[in-house]
């Protein structure tokens, strides 16, 4: 390969909370902060920051990449932002990887922070501005409705119950107990997610993951800094991204093709032909329940239809065969968006050097993916990690 | 000596909902005064003057032999201009549909409304637009459903998206 290895040495976060007093570079700072700490690095340590972090308009500072630098370690430093909506975690890390696998940099900050609670009334009104202004916002839509829309297209093409679907909610709010950072965990029983209040038929209360402050950070090295920095560095072993067409309602929403297209770019580069013997660990973008199950087939981990079946068996479970989000994710952690892709990543770069803690899967897992997704139904992420 | 805390020790200070409009936290509001007009471009801007007319439009890919809605000056697939408009039919199919009671500032609807993709007949297949659908209730809406576009009268028309009222079943 015509490129250098690359290694994630550290990882730091910040509680993830619906309302959070710190300003958004108080918040970065303390995630960058601890992850600095983590491998005992200093500013002077790193050479480039990759910033994380969705719309301008959440926090209403419309520069937000520049303002947050102070708290992310990154002024005179070469920096870069870049943003793939609800994909941005796991994309910084990409955009980190090829930072260090290049050459230019042997290491690198990747930060992700968003404070959605600053908008008011409700950071849905920023949301609404990823419909099409001409077509579509005239029809008084809302986010919910892309998410309701397919998600029933899934059920509907499938055969898909809404009771399949809450298991989902139902194993990452119970995982998420185990996350020290969680807002939004809890033991909650399938039919507390049926009967959960009507939203956007068939998205109900509790199908949804919350909108959180957060901010989450990890460094990045080269082979040879890597192995001088950690004992335990867990390596980059495929990375992969894809967006989809934005002419939505062309296609058919009950697969996500695009998440399919990154996951082989990064099972290419990583030498994975069969994901489900091959990776350990899972940890797809969860903003929805549904969404898990429709990601799972879209990284090859289930047939189009079947992920349903990995849940309902147990085999997702955190001690099950294949864990799928042992973190809790974005419905049992929390979901600063860009923070909630990257948390993603650091779940599984804790998993593989065995400090996750009670959230601990057994049996030393020694390959991870995470994946996230975004804009409008239109983004896949993907990043393979290994030991 | 540096700050240091182990990897156990998350660090953030949740506030509750009443904190900021109860004053135990200072905070400042602002209002953006930033308003928009877009533009229609040229592709919408055809097909805005067609549902002005009480026609929906679309465009056909000689190359790839498909007819999308809503048009598009560039056809995605083979990257040509498309330039062969085609009068579509105002009947299509449900290819999804949501019942929503929510608003977008995630207030609470009394009645419910029904976002739908409404694949158009005469376009390739799956091809659709996002519309609602009227003179339907929760339990009659169903994908597959068969629904024809409800205009307004000609004089009340402006050319948008809401010169159609709504999709109702055939």
């Amino acid at each position: 390969m015509p490129f250098r290895r690359v290694a994630v040495v550290g990882a730091g976060m910040t509680r993830f909370m619906r309302r959070a007093l710190e300003t958004p570079k108080e918040l970065a700072f303390y995630a960058t902060r601890m992850a600095l700490d983590s491998c005992e690095l200093t500013l002077k340590d790193i050479d480039g920051v990759i910033l994380g972090s969705a719309p301008d308009a959440f926090d209403g500072v419309h520069r937000k990449g520049e303002y947050l630098i102070d708290g992310a370690g990154a002024f005179r430093k070469p920096v870069m932002r870049g943003y793939v909506g609800g994909g941005t975690g796991v994309w910084a890390v990409i955009q980190g990887w090829y930072h260090v696998a290049s050459g230019l940099f042997d290491t690198v900050l990747v930060v992700c922070e968003e404070k959605m609670s600053s908008c008011y009334p409700h950071p849905q009104g920023a949301f609404n501005a990823i419909f099409d202004h001409t077509l579509e916002r005239p029809l008084g839509t809302n986010l919910l409705w892309i998410f309701a829309l397919e998600m029933h297209r899934y059920m509907a093409t499938y055969g898909i119950t809404e009771r399949d679907i809450a298991l989902v909610s139902v194993k990452n709010k119970r995982n998420g107990l185990d996350h020290p950072c969680s807002h939004v965990a809890g033991n909650i029983t399938v039919d507390d997610v049926l009967q959960s209040e009507v939203m956007a038929w068939p998205v109900k209360r509790l199908d949804v993951s919350p909108t959180s402050d957060g901010a989450v950070a990890l460094v990045m090295a080269c082979e040879e800094k890597a192995r001088r920095i950690t004992h335990k560095p867990v390596w980059v072993e495929g990375i992969g991204w894809c967006l989809d067409t934005s002419y939505w309602t062309n296609r058919d929403l009950a697969y996500p093709v695009y998440v399919e297209k990154a996951a082989r770019m990064a099972y290419k580069m990583a030498g994975i032909v069969d994901p489900r013997k091959q990776i350990d660990i899972v940890e797809p973008y969860d903003p929805f329940d549904y969404k898990e199950l429709h990601h799972l087939e879209g990284l090859g981990f289930a047939r189009r239809g079947e992920a349903p079946d990995l849940i309902a068996s147990g085999v997702a479970n955190r001690d099950g065969d294949l864990p799928v989000t042992p973190s809790g994710g974005l419905l049992g952690v929390g979901n600063p968006i860009a923070a909630a892709g990257l948390m993603k990543v650091a779940e599984i770069f804790w998993q593989l050097r065995g400090e996750a803690g009670k959230r601990q899967v057994p049996g030393k897992p020694r390959r991870g993916l995470a994946q996230a997704w975004g804009d409008l139904m239109q983004v896949g992420t993907v990043v393979v990690l290994g030991i | 000596m540096p700050l240091r805390w182990t990897v156990n020790e998350f660090r953030g200070t949740p506030l509750r909902e009443s904190d900021i409009p109860e004053g135990r936290v200072l905070s400042v509001r602002w209002d953006p005064n930033a308003r928009y007009a877009w533009d229609a471009g040229i592709a919408i801007g055809r097909f805005l003057q067609g549902l002005k007319e009480g026609r929906i439009l679309g465009v056909h890919c000689p190359s790839c032999r498909r007819t999308v809605v809503p048009p598009r000056i560039v056809c995605e697939n083979c990257f040509r201009p498309l330039t062969q408009w085609v009068p579509l039919q105002d009947t299509g199919t449900v290819q999804t549909v949501s019942v929503c009671y929510v608003n977008w500032d995630a207030s609470r609807r009394r009645e419910p409304e029904f976002p739908a993709v409404i694949a158009l007949d005469g376009a390739s297949p799956g091809c659709g637009i996002l519309h609602i659908l009227g003179e339907v209730t929760p339990q009659t809406v169903r994908v597959g459903l068969r629904v024809r576009a409800l205009w307004k009268p000609p004089q009340e028309r402006t050319g948008a998206i809401t010169d159609i009222c709504y999709f109702r079943p055939l």
